[in-house]
């Protein structure tokens, strides 16, 4: 530790104002405060300060997302192997999936950090933290066999358009995350849905099947695969998004930390609850019959309840607008789920036009407190 | 906790008033370096109302006019005499005084300085009538003075103080008691009005108190006083003379012996500090309490409206992997439940002054509503105050808040935004703009 702490004060100075190098100073920090918590003490205002840094913050939501992503890395191996009709140990199934998602995650951050960095570095700002948690988000809503020259095309756009052009992190309109997707969504058509894309050599082999099970209600078939599937992760989907259990275990986590809005969460769960029941009770088609419960756990709706919805850049921000925030993601959800077959991903879209309102939520939650003010200034 | 005796500090030699104290003053001197002055002999005035003066507290000789940028005055250096005389401002009895005679004594000693107001934390203006008064009976802050205990010889002088002050509205003073008994319930029997604050900070805080006795609506003023600050008046009625004596509490973890210290207004730091600090270690002085007050060197003094003095370690340190959530929760304290802090409530951190992380955009939401308890948006107020978005910060509530509400919002933030200046130069804009 002392090493490199010895080791960074060795070349700081390099990187000051007059050094040589100068305009790479937000490189170097960012590598600097990666390792250590800066030396920075307070100018103005409070004098001592809460440990807790938007570093750590971040650190918490992927900590949360660890279990998702392990399971996501075996269930790739599995869903190839056991249409294959092949039975494989859990570390070799793992392996199988790590080797293959893993470049994904390289290409994600490093193109993502790569433009961060450069926009750093041309605007004079520190590289902020943002990126740490999309950075891992992006591979995880993607299917397994998207080539990664999209997924890089993808994150680009993401962090070019969805994020720096609105000056970086924290002021971004939309999630990042789901800006990626629906570029990718939009452009690379083909290759984001249908059932070839879902499980590893399901272009090329005929016995495996990438169909999801929304791709399957939309063909108007019922769905094959039990509700313990559903719920542990057993199916075909994008990496991150099929084991309910693994994504629960991640919501309970940000929870108890505080850093994940629970309000947001249950209010997503409410409201496609109560879209789901409503779709039942007319239940014209298989998609509209399938039971409303069963909705919370087939596709992308509980990661994006749980880690998309709840970005709190994106969301609403008072705590009266979280809930309306919320329960309209689950409505739509459901409801661009149902009525649109060509779109088994509504929760994207939902999570994406909500985005766009939440501002407006809160313009009229805060009106209110705006109104109780001037009540109180006529009343005297 | 400092031991529970008022100790009388050594001799001094030097006392200085700094107008950067008082905020949006601009201030135009009645002295020259050199001049003779006695306690309650005016030292400098405002420019705008020259009504209020800022006298000397202590006798001796005008030492040094210390300017800073723009030839801005830093800070007026009295150097004092072994004896001190006071100037006489007569003694008054303020049930049988008009409004008008207590107004022009408070003006003429220099007192008026107490009083400030709310909407913007600056000193009131004499001829406006506020619609209350309000004084909080306590200080929730950090290892702040515990007035209870360092005011209990100066009860009649509180008494006083109130009458004074119920004399300057035509509405009620408003005492907040905290959930111990103390002498100041009876002090204010008949005077003014008690409501009884029970909680953590900023229970303490007159904002706080305000919000849920009675909030500011726009267009109003509310006059509010610190509870040492009422003695001081009421001792000026009682005896005739200014008596600019504070009893301060001298805390903090690089402080050997916590103990409370009898000092005069804006006396020399070295005096109260001497011998008294940990050497070892690199410290910070704060003026005040760790959330609100002034850093001030070893050459200072103490500030015009501090009750206490809080030496803690400079924090100018690396740590190593220190974002990692959960780890090091005994050393660093955190709000946020990234840390097991909660576990540990009992233990007496130590805080230093290192920032824990650097600026960045305001990103985690409702980690500010969770300190901020009055009827407030807090990250709406701040960004309109970023914005420059007047009639925002009207709609939003600008007039019910000071800096110091938004001090708790200061250290919980992940962000490490500077709320307390963004909330001041907000004001300062309201000021300009709308008066």
């Amino acid at each position: 530790m002392k090493f490199l702490r010895k080791t960074f004060d060795k070349y700081k100075p390099l990187f000051n104002k007059g050094g040589k190098f100068e305009k790479f100073a937000p490189g170097f920090n960012a590598f600097d405060t990666l390792f250590f918590v800066p030396d920075h003490t307070t100018k103005t205002g409070a004098h001592i300060r809460d440990g807790v840094d938007l570093k750590r913050i971040m650190v918490t939501v992927i900590f949360a997302l660890v279990p998702a992503t392990i399971f996501g890395m075996w269930n790739i191996g599995f869903q190839h192997f056991s249409q294959l009709g092949e039975s494989k140990p859990f570390l070799e199934l793992l392996l199988y999936g790590a080797i293959r998602f893993m470049p994904m995650v390289a290409v994600s951050y490093g193109v993502g950090l790569g433009i961060e960095f450069l926009f750093g570095i041309i605007r004079g700002h520190e590289i902020n933290e943002g990126y740490l948690v999309s950075g891992l988000l992006i591979p995880l809503v993607m299917p397994i066999e998207m080539p990664l020259w999209m997924l890089g095309v993808s994150v680009a756009f993401a962090v070019l358009i969805g994020k720096e052009a609105f000056g970086g992190t924290g002021m971004n309109i939309w999630n990042p995350a789901l800006v990626a997707r629906a570029f990718a969504f939009f452009s690379y058509a083909p290759s984001m849905s249908g059932d070839k894309v879902w499980v590893v050599d399901a272009a090329t082999t005929d016995g495996i099947s990438g169909e999801t099970i929304l791709g399957t209600l939309a063909a108007n078939d019922e769905a094959t695969y039990s509700v313990f599937d559903m719920f542990m992760g057993y199916i075909p989907g994008s990496v991150g998004e099929t084991s309910v259990l693994m994504i629960l275990i991640g919501a309970l986590f940000l929870i108890l930390t505080g850093v994940g809005s629970w309000r947001i969460m249950l209010s997503t769960v409410l409201g496609g609850a109560l879209m789901g029941l409503v779709f039942n009770a007319f239940g014209v088609n298989e998609l509209m019959k399938f039971p409303w419960w069963q909705h919370l756990l087939v596709g992308g709706f509980a990661f994006g309840a749980v880690f998309m919805a709840t970005d709190p850049v994106s969301a609403a921000q008072t705590r009266t607008g979280k809930w309306i925030y919320g329960f309209l993601i689950g409505i739509f959800a459901i409801l661009i789920r149902v009525f649109n077959g060509a779109y088994p991903e509504g929760v994207m879209m939902a999570i994406l036009l909500m985005n766009v309102f939440a501002p407006t939520i809160d313009h009229y939650v805060i009106g209110a407190n705006i109104k109780r003010r001037k009540k109180r200034l006529k009343a005297t | 906790m400092p031991s529970p005796l008022i100790a009388k500090m050594e001799r001094f030699s030097h006392c200085a008033l700094k107008p950067s104290d008082f905020k949006g003053l601009t201030p135009k001197l009645n002295i020259k370096e050199g001049n003779e002055v006695v306690v309650g002999d005016p030292l400098f005035h405002d420019k705008s109302n020259p009504k209020i003066v800022f006298t000397s507290p202590v006798a001796g000789v005008v030492d040094k006019v210390v300017r800073g940028a723009k030839r801005r005055i830093a800070s007026v250096v009295v150097k004092a005499n072994k004896q001190q005389t006071f100037k006489d401002f007569g003694i008054g009895d303020p049930k049988n005084s008009s409004t008008a005679t207590i107004k022009a004594k408070i003006l003429e000693s220099g007192c008026w300085a107490f009083i400030k107001q709310r909407p913007y934390d600056i000193i009131a203006n004499p001829a406006d009538q506020p619609k209350a008064i309000f004084v909080s009976s306590f200080d929730s802050h950090p290892l702040s003075n515990d007035y209870s205990f360092s005011l209990s010889s100066k009860k009649e002088d509180f008494k006083v103080g109130l009458e004074v002050l119920s004399k300057l509205t035509e509405g009620d003073v408003h005492v907040g008691l905290d959930q111990e008994v103390s002498f100041f319930e009876s002090s204010c029997e008949g005077i003014a009005q008690t409501t009884r604050f029970i909680g953590k900070h900023p229970a303490g805080n007159v904002g706080t108190q305000i919000a849920h006795i009675n909030p500011i609506n726009q267009g109003e003023r509310v006059w509010v006083v610190n509870a040492q600050d009422v003695t001081i008046i009421g001792a000026l009625f009682r005896t005739g003379n200014y008596m600019p004596y504070r009893n301060i509490a001298l805390v903090g973890s690089q402080v050997d012996n916590p103990c409370y210290y009898q000092v005069t207004i804006g006396q020399g730091m070295g005096s109260i500090i001497r011998g008294k600090i940990d050497e070892t270690h690199p410290y910070r002085i704060i003026s005040g309490n760790v959330l609100t007050g002034s850093k001030v060197t070893k050459d200072g003094f103490i500030g015009f409206y501090d009750n206490e003095i809080t030496v803690i370690p400079e924090g100018k340190i690396h740590r190593f992997l220190g974002w990692i959530p959960f780890v090091g929760s005994r050393s660093v304290h955190s709000n946020s439940r990234t840390s097991f802090s909660w576990l540990f409530s009992k233990t007496a951190y130590q805080p230093n002054t290192n920032l824990n992380g650097e600026e960045r955009a305001m990103v985690v939401t409702g980690e500010m509503e969770r300190v901020m308890p009055m009827d407030i948006y807090p990250m709406q107020l701040l960004k309109a105050a970023l914005a420059k978005d007047i009639e925002k910060m009207e709609q939003l509530g600008i007039y019910e808040v000071a800096p110091e509400d938004f001090a708790l919002i200061d250290y919980i933030s992940s962000s490490k935004i500077e709320a307390q200046e963004i909330i001041r130069e907000g004001i300062d804009l309201m000021i300009k703009e709308v008066g």
